[in-house]
């Protein structure tokens, strides 16, 4: 038994030797401890029947445990009444759930009526609330199969945030959405995390999405056996076994890069006079690649995109050179293929070391 | 036999009363089917054994003929207006308890399970989220109870209620087809009348299931 521990941070949610067997005889989780630090994303992944919702649903007691201790800010959940405990705690999960007979805003207000706040104050947090998940006043008069699968889903975050809870369960949230949309949303959940520094406990089977998402990754076993919790670098730069090494798949290294932003890599001004030539328009923002009789797109990138991204680019572009731009889309440099291979094997070579 | 149209002003009055009567019966009925059927599927939702002995016990009742469940209630109510509507009201439960069964049935698994992951209690979460998704379904089956329990008044002739049904009676007895004619439009007005209502009614109540689907 390992006790899984991070340096930063209060511990928010532990697991201490928890066990959850089914009356069918299954056994969910085998021996589970863990511990969730205060203000991170712990991302729970495995391949379905791993336990890893399974081990959501005992934090806010949607499930109990056969035996072990589960504590949320210090206190046993065992100890405490479930109805009211559910209330602290925020939970998204899939396909939103919401309530297909209360209009948006009413969904949004849910909790902070349970919490008896009154309609008009439990309103006004739910107005605000829709504007922090970026969507229109007018949305909140909808009822949920009116808005897009997306926009559910972001209804679906403000009424979990309602009442402000310092804990947020969500049980692939994203997992009913297109690629797109689900990017959008991930984007958006960094950013409100980045405001909102929330204990998070987010599961799905999308190592990707875990990679993107997790300050720190739990991946769990059929059996439920929690095999390694790191985070993502060092999960990607030192599998524990290798079952985690085939979880996170071929493009493991790969993936290690996107970890890493492109700012702080050397760049060097664009070429002039060779065979291709970086077009630009007014406000030097690139628009192609351009030889004498043909032309080819560019994807300009900024420091805050990924080593990954400039890898991808560096193969696509015809010079090999990745063009940087700024803020405001207007180019700042190149970098080569070479450099950017260079700074890839480097950034692997760090991860592995640490 | 002859019909006779005068006849019809010449009794307005008592049409009148008889109609009013004929609806109270119904209603009443179709009221307390509601109210023993709402706590009773809900236990029949809720412990899977007692399912299926309420739905067929509710079955069992409807195939005692209707004369025979009055002569059996004679004893107990005599020939009233209870009679009439304790009658009627064991007809409505077949319709009313197998539809709220099957309204809470047809609650999505996922918004239970918000419900209750939101910090909802058991009661609250019954009142408020299950019991109004139930509500179609629900309502379906009071437009069909009300409709039934309307034709059906007028067997209560026998124990000397039935509002219009008494007209049928009337007419048979005089051997005058006007009285028996006018019963029947009544009634059939009344039924549909009634479900006109329901409808709207089932409309205001339930806002979320026509609201159209829009564009983002």
């Amino acid at each position: 038994m390992t006790i899984y521990t991070s340096g930063k941070g209060h511990l928010m949610i532990q697991f201490d030797a928890v066990h959850k067997r089914f009356p069918n005889g299954t056994t969910a989780v085998h021996d589970l401890s863990l511990e969730m630090p205060e203000g991170g994303v712990t991302v729970l992944v495995g391949s379905s029947g791993c336990g890893k919702t399974t081990t959501l649903r005992m934090i806010n007691r949607m499930v109990d445990p056969t035996s072990g201790t589960i504590r949320v800010g210090g206190r046993d959940v065992l100890e405490q009444d479930a109805a009211e405990l559910r209330r602290s705690i925020g939970y998204v999960i899939q396909q939103s759930g919401l309530f297909p007979h209360r209009t948006v805003l009413d969904n949004i207000a849910t909790v902070p009526l349970l919490l008896g706040w009154g309609r008009r104050k439990a309103r006004a947090r739910a107005e605000e609330l829709l504007e922090t998940v970026g969507l229109t006043a007018e949305a909140g008069k909808r009822y949920p199969h009116q808005l897009s699968g997306g926009q559910q889903q972001r209804v679906g975050v403000a009424r979990a945030l309602a009442a402000d809870p310092p804990v947020l369960l969500m049980d692939e949230p994203f997992g009913a959405v297109d690629p797109v949309v689900r990017t959008q949303l991930q984007d958006e959940l960094l950013r409100l995390q980045k405001e909102l520094s929330k204990t998070i406990v987010f599961v799905t089977h999308d190592i990707d999405e875990a990679v993107r998402l997790g300050d720190r990754i739990a991946i769990f076993r059929t059996g439920g056996h929690l095999v390694q919790c790191a985070p993502p670098a060092e999960l990607l730069a030192h599998p524990a076994d290798d079952f985690v090494a085939d979880f996170l798949g071929a493009e493991r290294s790969l993936k290690l890069l996107s970890l890493t932003a492109l700012e702080g890599i050397p760049q060097a001004p664009a070429p002039e006079g060779g065979t291709w030539e970086l077009v630009l328009d007014g406000a030097r923002r690139p628009l192609h690649w351009r030889t004498e009789d043909t032309e080819l797109p560019v994807r300009p990138l900024s420091d805050a995109d990924s080593l990954l991204a400039a890898l991808n680019e560096s193969i696509a572009s015809p010079t090999g050179l990745v063009a940087r731009v700024d803020a405001d889309g207007a180019l700042t440099g190149v970098t080569s293929r070479d450099e950017i291979h260079a700074h890839a094997g480097l950034a692997h070579e760090e991860a592995r070391a640490a | 036999m002859t019909t006779d149209w005068s006849w019809i002003g010449d009794h307005t009055d008592d049409l009148t009363t008889l109609t009013f009567s004929h609806l109270q019966a119904a209603f009443s009925a179709v009221f307390f089917g509601l109210l023993i059927s709402l706590p009773l599927a809900v236990v029949a939702h809720r412990i899977r054994p007692l399912r299926g002995l309420l739905l067929g016990l509710s079955n069992v009742l409807f195939t005692i003929p209707s004369i025979a469940v009055f002569v059996l209630l004679l004893p107990v109510s005599g020939l009233t207006r209870t009679t009439t509507v304790i009658g009627l009201t064991i007809y409505t439960l077949v319709v009313l308890l197998r539809n709220t069964v099957e309204g809470l049935d047809s609650v999505p698994a996922k918004t239970k399970e918000a419900a209750k992951a939101m910090g909802t209690r058991p009661l609250r979460a019954l009142l408020t989220v299950e019991l109004p998704l139930a509500l179609p379904v629900i309502m379906a089956g009071v437009r069909i109870a009300t409709v039934m329990s309307i034709s059906l008044v007028s067997v209560a002739t026998y124990i000397g209620d039935g509002g219009l049904g008494q007209l049928f009676t009337d007419g048979f007895q005089r051997n005058f087809p006007t009285p028996v004619i006018v019963g029947v439009v009544l009634t059939l007005l009344l039924a549909l009348v009634a479900d006109a209502l329901l409808v709207a009614v089932q409309y205001v109540l339930t806002p979320w299931t026509h609201r159209k689907q829009r564009a983002a």
